[in-house]
């Protein structure tokens, strides 16, 4: 033994008055770091229980549950994730992946009970000391596990595409696709939302997998004009995507066209089931626009000899003749149509029911009769002036242009209307080489228009004024026309409505233009369904009244698209065109 | 007379083992003994013993005092961990490795994060190397703390154990506040790492270690010059340079014996190739210097860090962006990684068959030839009051032989 060793114990006498390492608990509590993963907070009014949580879980720890408080709405499964603490080991990826932030952690870590039950909890919704705890784990800056940005589409400038009708938006790459398909959660929200249900997450799967033919049979599962409504569709599936809480939807309906887009027509019925045999029964269907389209497809599989009667030229109701070509070409309207008529759907062209065939003669020769018919007939301004040449509507200038016809527009155009109707007008007055205005009663805001469309149009050079009341029209010099309008001012509505516009009494502007486009609606035109059969449906203001399955009050008729739902877009009228099919079909089968 | 066989012949060969005339002859390659003729008995060391560093235990035959032979037992803590992981996604397994080395979760993380960003072709940013090699050391640190404690207090020295105990919970301090977490960090994820450091934390560090400093003197003071543990340590458990091959010895327990293997060095990852330091070694091979070793290794990691916290860049990015983890598919193909862990060479072997979830992920750690095969080989001749000793002087983990 060395001296060393003898006098080194000595050496760290110092450690005898040290203080003691451990602390006096509970006497002293000692807080988790500000980062600690600790108890689950979750702000449950920011939550939409989109179940990114559940997913990502690898002990499967958590369930979603309804809440007290807490209803399902457009974006909002209405469930709030439970965690079950016997299961959860800490690791905090729930709270990486939430979209919405929602989810953290606190730096909370004693919780004692002697039920085991409460340890089976819902963050958010118990009162917990550590609800609003700020501190405790949270998902920080220069770290996500989720892309919240979009992939850019492809586009044409807008110098070059307010001079020419070649479609606008170009399409995904393959890569694009699969990097815009990769940021998919598939949470599932969109498929609540859409009209039709589609399986979103189940198509977007497909992308990834490259797998177009997949894709492809799924989207048909609850969409037969993918090439159409993949550019044009209204879209609500991506207002709700959960992954606009991070920063921008998925291009959900880019993403449908890239699998149509993928495809050849001439490939479709390799891929897609041609359905059951024929059964024997006929049904009529009035209205080749997208209602009767989808019905017809929907028919004709479940064995249906269909025949779809409309009085155009061509079949496709407002998608061919209203959308404009810039948006939607033909040929892609084509593709989808071909198709369905490649099952055999029988579409009579250039005959109008209640004129070149009585509608009684389609109830009597056919198991049933389906009619979506649209709105064709354009509302009028109402204001004096109405009559002159140089005002015309919306709609016949779209019309005008699908067939062929180059309407003379003169120079300058006042398009009046907020919607989508007053967009593609003033933009296909656009590409007339007209200087364009845009006269809308609301704000900006308040447009019905999509917002893309607002802005395209103006990046286009349309000139939007809002909050604008056409007064009277007036002849100006030669062919001129003098469009008065006054100011309006918003007001709030006490009953919490939006705020009306009301004309400030004595303000007055004139615009001095050629042509006056009205686009601010349109109604329905039922004169073709004869006196008896009118007795039996019930109408509610302008529409036809019908149960879940699209039957209206004489039972042996159904009705869909835009004189039936509130929406009045493509995809409303194909769900309903689905649903009716199915009504169609269970009424017959219980014959 | 029984004829029992010796789990590990092969080990039984060696000479100094062979001439021990103490021993039971062998024959045939088993030692031959007789358990019945009242001279030997047979007694379990663990699974829970705390002479044993985790659930594992030690099957001895002893003569008297004296073991004669030794067979190993694991199987007390699987918990499948390798073949859970087939079952998830890449990212599922995140928070799962760290549970397989409980008191030195990072070198898991660090491999599985590194293994898997080989084969999926991404790059952790500057600074989240850095970060990881910080981590990574901070590990070391506290897990040779842990060990010490153990080595002091299975030699009856049971005073440094409640120091070191403390200084290893002033470094999870520093990991709680850096991960959230004390014991799983789950903080290098693939990517990079999860968060940034949280402001002042370097200065914080800087004292743990100094504090960790002092305290290391004081046990180098009480523990390397107490005559009991120097005369209980020093011949125990000697590992001959031969066998070190042979068994697959790897980290201090090798360094020990003189073999100068050190993967920081010898193929550096990480940033090691930027940091200024030399392999510690011994020759004796014996309990004594491999404590003597890891306890410089403890000096030079609180060197490690200084010299990291120093060079690392003070901002940039930490992470880089993953494909959407909920649907990663790694591409096909296979890779193996290897770290220098505080107990030598831990390795991850990831086989990937291009889907979203690993097709095969294989652990090395070096407790398995360190407490399995290595153990038996060396208590035998040994005194049954030193076993504890003995195996806390190899540094062995039973939750990373049982992944
Ligand atoms: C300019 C414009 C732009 C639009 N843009 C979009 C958009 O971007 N996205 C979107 O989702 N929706 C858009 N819409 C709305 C969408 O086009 C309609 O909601 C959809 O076409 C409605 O389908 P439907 O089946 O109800 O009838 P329609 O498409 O209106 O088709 C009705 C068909 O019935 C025929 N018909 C009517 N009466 C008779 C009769 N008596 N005999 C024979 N045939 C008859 C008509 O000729 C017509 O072909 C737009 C509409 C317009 C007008
Ligand atoms: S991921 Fe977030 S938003 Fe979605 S259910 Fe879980 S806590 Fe709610
Ligand atoms: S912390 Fe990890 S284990 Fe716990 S609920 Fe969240 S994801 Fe599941």
């Amino acid at each position: 033994m060395s001296l060393k060793d003898l006098v080194a114990p000595f050496m760290v006498w110092g450690r005898a008055l040290q203080k003691p390492y451990t602390q006096k608990n509970p006497i002293i509590t000692r807080p988790g770091a500000d980062r600690y993963r600790g108890f689950h907070v979750n702000d449950i009014h920011k939550c939409v229980g989109c179940g990114t949580c559940e997913e990502i879980c690898q002990n499967e720890a958590i369930d979603l549950v309804p809440v007290d408080g807490i209803e399902t709405k457009h974006g909002d499964s209405g469930l709030r994730p439970k965690i079950d603490y016997g299961r959860c080991c800490w690791c905090a990826l729930c709270v990486d992946i939430c979209p919405t932030s929602s989810l953290g952690m606190s730096n909370e870590y004693i919780w004692i009970d002697s039920n085991p039950e409460v340890f089976r909890f819902i963050p958010g919704a118990e009162n917990k000391t550590w609800d609003n705890s700020k501190k405790g784990y949270r998902r920080g800056e220069g770290y996500d596990l989720l892309e919240g940005q979009r992939v850019p589409m492809p586009m044409l400038s807008f110098e070059e595409s307010q001079k020419t009708f070649i479609e606008m938006v170009q399409g995904f790459s393959r890569e694009q696709a699969l990097r815009e398909a990769d940021r998919c959660v598939s949470c599932g929200l969109c498929i609540a939302t859409c009209p039709a249900h589609m399986d979103v997450p189940g198509y977007i799967n497909a992308i990834r997998n490259d797998d177009m033919e997949e894709g492809l049979r799924i989207v048909y599962e609850a969409n037969p004009l993918p090439a159409s409504c993949g550019r044009v569709c209204s879209h609500a599936c991506e207002d709700v995507c959960v992954m606009k809480h991070k920063g921008d939807a998925l291009s959900i309906r880019w993403l449908k066209r890239y699998i149509v887009d993928r495809i050849y027509k001439g490939d479709y019925e390799k891929i897609l089931s041609t359905g059951e045999a024929k059964n024997g029964k006929k049904v009529a269907i009035i209205g080749s626009g997208p209602g009767g389209l989808a019905a017809a497809y929907y028919l004709s599989l479940l064995g249906y000899e269909v025949t779809v009667y409309d009085s155009n030229e061509k079949a496709g109701g407002m998608i061919r003749y209203g959308i404009p070509e810039y948006r939607l070409p033909y040929e892609q309207v084509d593709k989808d149509i071909d198709y369905i008529k490649s099952l055999g759907v029988k579409i009579v062209q250039n005959t109008k029911i209640g004129e070149d065939l009585d509608f009684m003669e389609l109830y009597n020769n056919n198991n049933a009769v389906f009619f979506s018919t649209g709105l064709k007939d354009p509302y009028g301004l109402d204001i004096p002036g109405e009559e002159f040449p140089g005002v015309t509507s919306g709609l016949s200038l779209l019309d005008d242009v699908t067939i062929g016809k180059t309407p003379d527009l003169g120079k300058s155009v006042v398009v009046v209307g907020g919607g989508n109707v007053a967009m593609d007008a003033a933009r296909t007055s656009r590409r007339l080489n007209c200087e364009v205005t845009i006269l809308y009663r609301r704000r900006i805001e308040d447009m019905p228009a999509d917002v893309e469309e607002i802005h395209e149009s103006q990046e286009e050079g349309c000139i939007i004024e809002t909050q604008a009341i056409p007064l009277r029209i007036v002849k100006g010099d030669k062919t001129r026309l003098k469009l008065y309008w006054g100011r309006a001012e918003m007001v709030t509505d006490p009953k919490g409505g939006r705020p009306r516009p009301v004309l400030i009494e004595g303000s007055e502007e004139v615009i001095e233009c050629d042509t006056v486009i009205p686009a601010i609606g349109q109604q329905a035109d039922y004169s073709f369904l004869p006196e008896e059969i009118v007795n039996n449906i019930k109408f509610n203001r302008g529409m036809v009244e019908v149960n879940e399955y699209k039957q209206t009050g004489d039972l042996k008729i159904f009705a869909g698209g835009d004189i039936v739902n509130f929406k009045k877009d493509a995809i409303s009228a194909i769900a309903n065109g689905h649903s009716a099919a199915k009504g169609i079909d269970l009424y017959l089968n219980q014959l | 007379m029984v004829e029992k066989g010796c789990a590990n012949l092969f080990t039984r060969s060696q000479k100094h083992i062979n001439d021990n005339p103490k021993l039971p002859p062998i024959v045939n390659g088993r030692a031959k003994y007789n358990l019945e003729s009242g001279k030997y008995l047979k007694i379990w060391q663990g699974p829970q013993h705390p002479g044993i560093t985790g659930n594992m235990s030690l099957e001895l035959t002893v003569c008297g005092d004296e073991i004669v032979d030794c067979k190993t037992h694991v199987g007390y803590l699987h918990r499948g961990f390798e073949k859970l992981m087939e079952r998830r996604k890449y990212m599922q397994c995140f928070p799962i490795v760290c549970r397989i080395a409980v008191p030195e979760p990072d070198f898991n993380e660090y491999l599985f994060a590194a293994t898997v960003e080989e084969l999926a072709g991404i790059e952790a940013p500057e600074r989240a190397l850095w970060i990881r090699t910080l981590n990574l050391e901070m590990a070391r640190l506290a897990s040779f703390f842990m060990w010490l404690g153990g080595q002091s207090g299975s030699f009856g020295m049971n005073t440094q154990g409640q120091w070191t105990v403390t200084m290893r919970d002033y470094i999870l301090d520093r990991f709680e506040e850096l991960s959230g977490g004390r014991i799983y960090h789950m903080y290098m994820i693939p990517g990079g790492v999860r968060a940034d450091l949280p402001s002042g934390f370097e200065n914080r560090l800087l004292d743990t270690l100094k504090t960790c400093e002092k305290c290391l003197d004081d046990v180098e003071l009480t523990m390397f010059n107490n005559s009991i543990f120097k005369k209980r340590s020093k011949g125990l458990g000697i590992i001959h340079p031969d066998i070190v091959d042979e068994f697959g010895i790897t980290g201090p327990n090798a360094r020990a014996a003189g073999f100068k293997r050190d993967l920081r060095k010898d193929e550096p990852y990480l940033k090691y190739d930027q940091l200024d330091f030399e392999i510690i070694t011994g020759i004796d091979s014996d309990a004594y210097t491999r404590a003597r070793v890891r306890l410089q290794e403890m000096y030079q990691s609180i060197d490690l860090i200084r010299q990291i916290l120093a060079k690392m860049p003070k901002t940039g990015s930490f992470f880089t962006k993953l494909p959407n983890v909920l649907h990663w598919n790694i591409p096909e193909g296979q890779i193996y990684k290897k770290a220098e862990c505080t107990r030598g060479e831990y390795g991850y072997y990831l086989r990937s068959d291009g889907s979203d979830k690993p097709r095969r992920i294989y652990v090395r750690g070096p407790s398995y030839t360190h407490a399995v095969s290595l153990m038996e080989r060396l208590c035998i001749g040994g005194n049954i009051s030193d076993t504890a000793g003995l195996m806390v002087s190899l540094h062995t983990y039973p939750p990373e032989v049982e992944r």
